[in-house]
């Protein structure tokens, strides 16, 4: 188990920054991912593993209206 | 200076002539009066009181309602006022989003104050041709024609002849009108309204500019309310103005240097982060359409769910390749942001119009979901189309599109049958039905002319004529305080169940859209975190409708490092850029927090507004329950993991066994406990009473202790 934006998430092996996104189907073109309060940049979303345990946090900025 | 006689022999009614004035630190301190009854027209100053305290925009315009009105005038009495007002910011053409003007009337929906704010060139000509604010009173026995030379000095009243009041046409017409020839027609700045204004309670006010690209009209509207309404039961046909050299210091501010480096910081902004970000110079607002769907937000089906498997028919790449030109299209001067979207050479295949190819504003955010989704249509062509219909009727698509999603619901639950239609199939997704609907509200004719009351009458004359369950009307009529709801699911955010709910006008999304903040990432957990979003975004984005400012450049776009401030959510580079510019303006030395002092005072102020009107109480800020949660069996079961997931982990609750029916019950008990709790901690925050009036403490504070205030809330106490 992770946490993702403060709530229990499911986690498996080997689990991504870009799988996450894709699973919780995130496509808002305006996120910060933080993993354990150090932001990872999207460039490094593919590479980034997510451990169990770990917080993770896709912050989505406000838009719209 | 007046002149009784007609100068020109043209049909004057009345004519006037000013001395053009100086514009000096964003104001010219002077506003405009003209009573189309008496056909009075005259000059007032703005007092010191005015920019200290109310600043400008809608501030002004509610101040001079106050003034205008009693407790008992009703939208449709000869003292309600439409007032008209940029804002000390506005017209200035350095930074994005600077040319707004903001409405305010007494609402034919609401019964009290409505603002609603339109892009377009109207608020900044009316500063530089002299007037920081047009106040239009009393009702004309006959059709009139406001014309202002902002170049010239003068104001005529004239009678109107022939022209229709649809707004593609009348705007079109008006614009040429008044031009000396094709290349001062970008001149010209229009407002008018449509022929559905005359037959509805939802009336919108367009505001025409000349796009010089295209050699045609261009709409934006102030939708939000009646405002039209209000402008045609005056027998208001149009204002014109007229203005010629705009540049970029006719406000004569203080630090032009200031603006121009602000400005020029946002530019490049824009430019490098846009098309990464949200594309709103290629598609404008509708770029969430399918975002919305993702995160099940879209409204669908009158709000009963938040997607749909056929809204990619409808996504935002479907409408850039219906968006002619593809380009940058801005509705002011300046902004680099340019959002304003349009489809040329629209063949209309319904209506009066048929045949004719048009253009077609559009389509907003808005537009897309309410028209499309939230009534079950899934063809771009057919929402283009109502846009465009609902536009020049002068009705508000917002309105517009979440009443007929209502009356839709209404004919699937047997409420309304083709008998009481008049032979309309109102099923969701029934374009030709929708379209009609349209068409008969534009005349006032047959179902539409039950339709065009807006959903709070429509529900009071169901239930009477056809002995509706009135429980059920208000729990799936997607109204509050009278004003229908904007185009956000909030059922699952009550962070955003407050920011439609706890608003001075009514279910507009323009206080407070927390959606993401509170249902998505979490961020604002407890009752505290959501009262303290509802004060500060409510109090920032009021502000915008002080200073002639579109929100959209805060927030559709931030900079590359706003991820590594404090609370980038505010975006706070861009709260300062809102200072900056403030300051080299007015010349004036405010901070961050007296910005949102600032909003604070006149929020309050049309608070004591509406409480004056008798409403604006606790009571008036209660939401139909499909705004909160599920109210049919339909809604729990398509979402029943969550809802039953939610019942044991927040209630204990064992769903073991149990009936829709019984979750539902025990669902809605918990969500509107959630619902009043929150609204303690809102009011808490605003310096309010647990009713909902403010304090005489938190006006004192606020140095809003007027005594015209403290009578209204020491009244209500």
């Amino acid at each position: 188990m992770i946490k993702l934006n403060n709530r229990e998430c499911e986690w498996q092996e080997g689990l991504t920054v870009q799988e996450l996104l894709k699973l919780k189907t995130f496509t808002y073109p305006r996120i910060i991912v933080y993993v354990n309060d150090k932001i990872i940049s999207p460039e490094d979303y593919a590479s980034t593993i997510i451990e169990d345990g770990d917080k993770v946090k896709a912050i989505h900025l406000m838009a719209g209206g | 200076m007046e002149l009784e006689n007609n100068q020109t022999g043209q049909p004057f009614l009345k004519e006037y002539s000013y001395d053009l004035g100086v514009l000096d630190r964003g104001y010219t301190n002077r506003t405009l009066y003209i009573n189309v009854g008496s056909y009075k027209i005259k000059e007032k100053p703005v007092t010191p009181l005015m920019k200290d305290k109310f600043i400008g925009g809608k501030g002004f315009g509610l101040y001079y309602l106050w003034q205008a009105v009693t407790e008992s005038t009703k939208w449709n009495d000869p003292e309600n006022e439409i007032i008209i007002s940029s804002g000390p910011v506005g017209g200035i053409t350095q930074y994005p989003g600077s040319g707004k003007s903001l409405v305010v009337t007494l609402s034919p929906l609401t019964n009290m104050p409505i603002d609603s704010n339109a892009g377009g060139y109207f608020g900044p000509f009316l500063k530089f041709a002299g007037f920081d604010a047009i106040e239009l009173q009393g009702k004309a026995d006959k059709d009139v024609i406001i014309f202002i030379d902002g170049n010239k000095g003068t104001i005529s009243i004239e009678e109107a002849h022939g022209e229709t009041s649809d707004t593609h046409i009348l705007g079109g017409q008006l614009t040429e009108k008044y031009a000396d020839n094709e290349e001062d027609r970008r001149n010209i700045a229009v407002i008018s309204t449509g022929s559905g204004a005359e037959h509805t309670n939802i009336g919108l006010l367009n505001f025409t500019f000349y796009d010089v690209r295209r050699k045609g009209i261009r709409l934006k509207q102030a939708g939000r309310g009646g405002i039209g309404t209000v402008f045609r039961d005056k027998h208001i046909k149009a204002v014109v103005i007229k203005f010629a050299g705009v540049k970029g210091n006719l406000n004569h501010p203080v630090d032009q240097l200031t603006l121009n480096k602000t400005g020029i910081k946002l530019h490049k902004e824009i430019h490098d982060l846009d098309n990464a970000q949200n594309r709103m110079r290629k598609i404008g607002t509708a770029n969430i359409i399918e975002v919305m769907d993702q995160y099940d937000l879209l409204p669908t089906h009158n709000y009963k769910f938040g997607a749909h498997k056929d809204t990619f028919k409808i996504a935002s790449d479907v409408f850039i390749s219906k968006v002619t030109q593809n380009s940058p299209d801005g509705c002011w001067h300046g902004c680099s942001m340019a959002c304003a979207k349009a489809a040329d050479h629209f063949e209309l295949k319904t209506g009066p119009y048929k045949g004719q190819k048009v253009t077609i504003d559009g389509p907003e955010y808005e537009n897309a979901a309410g028209l499309g989704s939230n009534c079950g249509i899934f063809d771009p062509d057919a929402i283009l189309e109502l846009n465009f219909y609902c536009d020049t009727y002068g009705i508000d698509t917002i309105s517009y599109a979440t009443l007929t999603a209502f009356v839709m619901e209404c004919y699937e639950n047997g409420i309304l049958n083709q008998e009481r239609t008049g032979g309309l199939e109102l099923n969701f997704g029934n374009t030709e039905a929708s379209l009609e609907l349209l068409h008969q509200m534009s005349q006032g004719v047959g179902f539409g002319k039950i339709a065009g009351l807006g959903i709070r009458k429509m529900k009071a004359y169901l239930a009477k004529e056809f002995g509706a369950d009135p429980q059920f009307l208000f729990d799936i009529g997607m109204e509050q305080k009278g004003l229908e709801f904007s185009e956000y699911l909030p059922k699952e955010s009550l962070a955003q169940q407050g920011g439609y709910g706890l608003t001075n006008k009514g279910p507009q999304h323009d206080e407070a859209w927390l959606i993401f903040m509170d249902m998505v990432n979490n961020q604002i957990p407890t009752f505290e975190d959501k009262a303290e979003a509802l004060h500060y975004y409510p109090m920032f984005r009021t502000w915008f409708g002080l200073n002639g400012l579109c929100k959209l450049p805060w927030n559709d776009i931030a900079p590359a490092d706003n991820k590594l401030t404090d609370e980038p959510a505010k975006i706070p580079e861009h709260v300062q850029n809102y200072v900056d510019i403030f300051n080299a303006v007015t010349g004036k030395a405010i901070d961050k927090h007296e910005l949102i002092r600032q909003s604070e005072r006149v929020y309050n102020f049309q608070r004591i507004f509406n409480i004056r009107m008798g409403f604006g109480k606790r009571v008036h800020d209660k939401l139909p329950y499909r705004a909160m949660g599920p109210v049919t069996v339909e809604e729990y079961v398509s979402r029943q993991e969550r809802y039953d997931k939610q019942l044991t982990e927040l209630l204990d609750y064992d769903t073991t066994g149990k009936s829709t029916e019984e979750k539902i019950k025990v669902m809605r008990d918990y969500r509107e406990s959630q619902y009043e709790k929150l609204t303690d901690a809102v009011y808490k925050r605003r310096g309010w009473t647990m009713d909902g009036v403010p304090t005489v403490e938190k006006l004192r504070e606020l140095e809003m202790d007027l005594p015209e205030l403290l009578e209204v809330v020491e009244k209500n106490m």
